[in-house]
């Protein structure tokens, strides 16, 4: 296997000089007997956009939702701005976090977007947007108000502040999450298949929303299907195979010049 | 009529004490290591399996004699557990396994993800049950907890046996000294129905609030 375990090969798009917000090295993880994840490292410097791209089972979830324990790695370095999260074996020899503030201020700076958005259901958009700022992050209440309508109307959502999201589509549900993830000030969004829960006519509004966000410079990594959309905000691809970096590099050279076989059917399938 | 009030105030407290040892009953089955499960897995299993008045008699008089017990080998005076301390502590010891299961069932009915987004953020465990965990269960768990508190204002009424004065023994006593039973029984019949009728309008409106962000079932008939 051609990229196992080795660290990310400086790339011509990386930006020369820019700090690394994600590190991620041999990262291995097992639920029980299966191996999902078999050593995969992968890099993000600031400003950077990586798509993770690969067939269904390929553990491209599982790696984003490790970044930030939200599955705990079975062995591996994670490192965000640097700081290496503190990983132990339990009683049971399952690796968790070994101080839960760590994780906490980590996962903080993380934006999160999920596949099925998972907005609060009992709070009203702008609830949603605010929870976080103010309960974990300590920002006043009238700042936190005032900045998340800000980011509503960036969304496109700024009278639908005080209705609950049970109200809205699919597509105005996943904008909502965003806002609630920028509200954070993220250094790294974290997408997790943001469009595969939407009917095809409400992807293109999502999309959008995350273009806007990849082209003003916003670190993110992005699981993703949508193969076109990758190609045109990645800064760097990444195929995964079966738990392993099958291939990666520039989206023209992943899309355009693929030399992995599996990678050419894949986008031949997908295509 | 003071009879009454004791017996609100009984079901009140109890209901009160109940919701917190259901709360982290809920929380210690489905969270807690598997000491703590087994522990709490015997204390529903029993207190669920044993008639109510057994243990109130049980729990009122062996509990007080223990606490003495206790105190005077620890060199303290003996104290007059009052009915009232007693009787919330008993019901609510009996409420808070009904209340735990009643709770555990509502947490299971949230949507994970919503659980899974507080944790991707950042929220700390205590946060995360403030918050998410129990707002989010409410709507779930208020049916039962209706339930138990309709219950928790009938059973005070068991009380009696063990002497503490609310609505039923005041009713027997009043009736007992004035031969007229029958005004007596119905006046505290009525008094009950009023209670439960009130606490439905009260339950209803809290009910509305907790599913604020529902849509309603009409529209999905």
């Amino acid at each position: 296997m051609s990229a196992v375990g080795v660290a990310v090969a400086p790339s011509s798009e990386a930006q020369d000089g820019a700090a690394e917000a994600i590190h991620v090295e041999n990262l291995h993880k097992k639920f029980g007997e299966l191996h999902v994840l078999k050593g995969v490292s992968l890099s993000a410097r600031d400003g950077e956009v990586i798509a993770i791209i690969g067939g269904s089972g390929s553990g491209k979830s599982t790696l984003l939702r490790c970044i930030n324990c939200l599955e705990n790695p079975t062995s591996g370095i994670i490192r965000v701005n640097g700081e290496e999260i503190k990983l132990r074996a339990d009683s049971h020899g399952h690796t968790v976090p070994a101080d839960r503030r760590q994780i906490e201020r980590i996962r903080s700076k993380l934006g999160m977007v999920f596949q099925n958005f998972n907005l609060w259901s009992h709070m009203t958009l702008i609830e949603n947007v605010i929870e976080v700022p103010v309960h974990v992050l300590g920002v006043k209440r009238d700042e936190a108000i005032a900045q998340a309508e800000k980011l509503l109307a960036r969304v496109g959502l700024a009278e639908k502040r005080d209705v609950y999201p049970a109200y809205l589509s699919g597509g105005q549900q996943q904008r909502a999450a965003i806002a609630r993830a920028l509200a954070i000030n993220p250094r790294v969004m974290l997408f997790d298949e943001p469009t595969s829960a939407l009917d095809p006519e409400l992807v293109g509004e999502v999309l959008k929303v995350i273009g806007d966000l990849a082209r003003e410079g916003r670190t993110m990594v992005l699981v993703t299907h949508e193969m076109k959309f990758a190609r045109e905000v990645a800064t760097h691809v990444v195929y995964l195979y079966n738990g392993l970096v099958e291939e990666e590099g520039p989206p023209e050279q992943i899309f355009g010049a693929p030399k992995s076989e599996r990678l050419k059917q894949f986008i031949r399938n997908i295509g | 009529m003071v009879g009454l009030l004791h017996s609100i105030e009984i079901a009140l407290g109890a209901t009160c004490l109940g919701l917190l040892i259901g709360t982290g009953g809920a929380y210690g089955k489905l969270y807690g290591g598997p000491v703590v499960r087994d522990l709490l897995a015997v204390y529903t299993t029993i207190v669920r399996a044993v008639p109510e008045l057994v243990l109130i008699l049980l729990l009122y008089y062996a509990g007080t004699d223990l606490i003495n017990q206790a105190l005077t080998a620890m060199g303290y005076q003996r104290v007059d557990i009052s009915g009232l301390a007693a009787g919330i502590a008993v019901l609510g010891f009996v409420q808070g396994a009904y209340s735990t299961e009643v709770i555990r069932g509502a947490i299971l009915a949230i949507p994970q993800g919503q659980i899974e987004a507080a944790r991707a953020y950042g929220m700390s465990p205590g946060l995360l049950l403030r918050r998410i965990t129990l707002p989010a269960m409410l709507p779930f768990a208020i049916p039962g907890l209706a339930n138990l508190w309709l219950i928790a204002t009938k059973d005070t009424a068991l009380l009696a046996v063990v002497g503490f004065y609310e609505l039923a023994l005041a009713t027997r006593q009043a009736a007992g000294v004035t031969k007229a039973y029958f005004t007596f029984f119905v006046a505290a019949g009525v008094l009950y129905l009023l209670l439960s009728l009130v606490s439905n309008f009260l339950i209803g409106r809290v009910e509305v609030w907790s599913r604020r962000g529902m849509p309603s079932l009409k529209e999905a008939r």
